[in-house]
């Protein structure tokens, strides 16, 4: 373990800062107070953090329907992102996007997306910037084990060995495409990697719900593509606590499955549980940490609340050709 | 003034504005074209010669041949776009948009609104359209009646070489997705061109170019050339046509075609593009909305029949839209009543 105490209190912090403003969003969906389709994160959480950790502002990823957890942990403004998903005309994207469309280039953030398989190309015209650039940047494309299946993350992989541009495919496989398991709708179930592979790049395989593993491959991956060694890729085996979309009955899992992979697979209890037992920290630590980031999620809802909502003038703003 | 041709103004407009600005990158299918061949790299230069040269005076950084992966070419220069760099992206024949339209659609054209504003995304599209090659249904399409209807992209349609500069200048400097359309047919076409390093044309604003009194031609790209033979026939029998150039069909110079039609009364809108929810009939509407009662006859769509394009020379020749009826379109809103 090579992670300092503020390091790994940093991680964790981020970490549960996904993991609340999620379990507050399903709060406050049930309310309607919420407009529109949110995808919740909750239970991927150590892989955007533990990808994002090692990234700095001129890094750029592209995210994907399910984005708020990358968002967050790329550095997107928690109050800010609280008050776009409340469509307010303060909110990070001014109200226009919402859930599924946020996105902050001032820290590399490209967007969230709402069609699966469409970030991808992005992510590799950001990477053929950064290898312009020449200052040892790079792109990571989040796709999940839905958007492996798509054209455009082929075209992508491939473009990407082309051009030995610096983009890390990053497939977290939470084992549904929407509503559809990966056993049925991915032909090379339950190895995505292997895919980019077949396109000539080095891969690695980790398990997404510990963040120890997680962070140490990224270095890995980072090393070697930063390094100029042309793109990779990376498949995160994780869970996906909640449905597809807010409202999603669920009836396609198995019984008791989520409270299962809840009990032993949650990425937030397993890194308490090991860095309390290897006495890195203590739960008090921990507690501590619960405490300020439940008030900042109760202080970014407020916020969103009280938040100016837009008037029909906004909705040609930022158009430029107008009729 | 220079004499070129629509083809070089293409490519020197787009050397010259790679030598201004060091963000601006072109990628593509075959612009360079023979890499990792035994003939070596820049032996096509750009299927339409659009890009002759380019590679030797940039370099792969910035001459960035694409495999045949249009999904991955418009969503790298959005990538491009966001991070920072100028991409001229380029697809040899517009008609492949159906294959990325969710790249140029869903992801280019609304980035700056959905993203707040906060986020610019400087792409050009050079896209090679129409028919008149004998190309048929699949390589002859105009597809800007599609692209028009997006919120969030600008669509130019240059007729002229000068055109052409002024209006890729402007392109490769905006701020925005501009989609630039290069009519096939008008490559070899000769004409004056500006010699100013500067010269840029702005967006929205129509040309003039045939004047008279009694009927309002709107057009652009290969039938506009078409229209003005037109006017200047019907100027030897004294009947004066205002032939206008839209040179960009988003953001749409309303303005020109009210103003002429306030003092013809009479409209022909002679478009490439299919009839239905195209061009012509969103011009002919705005003519109905907001000149009705300059109107002195019903204004006149001359477009293709509603059909994919035929190959053989004898059904292209019909499906286009000829002189012969461009004319009978002006004699009957003149005829009318």
């Amino acid at each position: 373990m090579q992670l300092s105490r503020e390091a790994l209190l940093g991680a964790y912090r981020r970490m549960k800062v996904v993991r609340e403003f999620e379990e507050r969003l399903h709060v406050e969906i049930q309310t309607g107070e919420i407009a529109g389709f949110t995808h919740l994160y909750c239970g991927q959480e150590a892989v955007a953090v533990g990808v994002c950790d090692h990234l700095d502002r001129e890094d750029k990823i592209i995210s994907t329907h399910r984005g708020h957890g990358h968002c967050l942990a790329k550095g997107c403004d928690v109050v800010d992102m609280m008050k776009e998903i409340w469509g307010s005309r303060e909110g990070l994207c001014k109200g226009k996007g919402g859930s599924m469309h946020i996105a902050d280039v001032d820290v590399g953030m490209l967007g969230a997306n709402g069609i699966v398989g469409a970030g991808a190309p992005i992510a590799v015209g950001a990477a053929i910037s950064a290898k312009i650039d020449g200052k040892g940047k790079v792109s990571i494309a989040f796709s999940g084990d839905g958007a492996c299946n798509q054209g455009t993350t082929f075209e992508a992989m491939n473009l990407a060995v082309v051009t030995q541009a610096p983009c890390i495919f990053v497939f977290e496989n939470n084992h549904y495409s929407e509503h559809t398991g990966v056993d049925y709708a991915v032909g090379t179930a339950n190895d995505i990697a292997s895919r980019a592979e077949a396109f000539g790049m080095k891969v690695w395989r980790a398990d997404g719900t510990d963040f120890f593993a997680v962070y140490e491959t990224m270095r890995e991956v980072l090393d070697h593509v930063r390094a100029g060694n042309g793109p990779a890729a990376v498949e995160f085996d994780t869970e996906r606590f909640f449905g597809h979309f807010e409202g999603d009955p669920q009836r396609y899992r198995g019984k008791g499955e989520v409270d299962r992979i809840r009990e032993t697979r949650d990425c937030l209890k397993n890194f308490r549980a090991s860095v309390t037992s290897a006495k890195l920290l203590t739960d008090e630590d921990l507690d501590t940490l619960d405490a300020e980031v439940l008030a900042e999620i109760e202080n970014a809802v407020q916020a969103a609340r009280a938040a100016e909502r837009p008037t029909a003038d906004d909705v040609l703003a930022d158009v430029y050709i107008a009729y | 003034m220079a004499q070129m041709m629509y083809r070089e103004a293409v490519v020197s407009t787009i050397a010259e504005e790679m030598e201004r600005d060091p963000n601006v990158v072109m990628l593509g299918e075959d612009i360079v074209g023979g890499m990792g061949t035994a003939g070596g790299p820049e032996a096509i230069g750009g299927i339409w010669s659009t890009s002759v040269g380019l590679f030797d005076k940039f370099g792969k950084e910035r001459m960035i041949d694409t495999p045949i992966s249009e999904s991955a070419i418009i969503g790298a220069a959005s990538g491009l776009a966001l991070a920072g760099k100028r991409p001229i992206a380029e697809l040899m024949f517009a008609d492949f948009i159906g294959v990325c339209l969710d790249q140029i659609w869903n992801q280019m054209a609304k980035f700056r609104y959905m993203f707040g504003g906060k986020t610019r995304c400087p792409a050009v599209l050079r896209l090679v359209y129409g028919a008149g090659y004998n190309a048929a249904a699949q390589h002859s399409q105009s597809v800007h009646q599609i692209l028009t209807g997006m919120p969030g992209l600008k669509v130019v349609m240059p007729s002229s070489p000068a055109d052409v500069k002024g209006l890729l200048r402007t392109a490769i400097r905006d701020d925005d997705p501009v989609v630039f359309l290069e009519h096939k047919a008008l490559y070899g076409m000769k004409g004056d061109v500006p010699d100013d390093p500067n010269f840029t044309i702005p967006f929205g604003h129509a040309r003039l170019t045939r004047a008279g009194e009694d009927v309002t031609i709107v057009s652009s790209g290969l039938l506009l050339g078409f229209c003005e033979a037109v006017a200047d026939k019907l100027a030897q029998e004294g009947i004066g046509c205002d032939v206008i150039d839209l040179r960009t069909t988003s953001p749409l110079d309303e303005e020109a075609i009210l103003d002429s039609i306030e003092v013809t009364g009479r409209l022909v809108v002679v478009d490439e593009a299919p009839p239905r929810c195209g061009l012509a009939a969103d011009i002919c509407a705005l003519a109905a909305a907001k000149a009705f009662s300059s109107l002195k006859a019903p204004p006149q769509a001359v477009t293709p029949p509603h059909t994919p394009i035929p190959f053989a020379r004898e059904l292209e020749s019909a499906y286009l839209p000829s002189t012969d009826k461009i004319e009978a379109a002006v004699r009957k809103v003149l005829g009318w009543r």
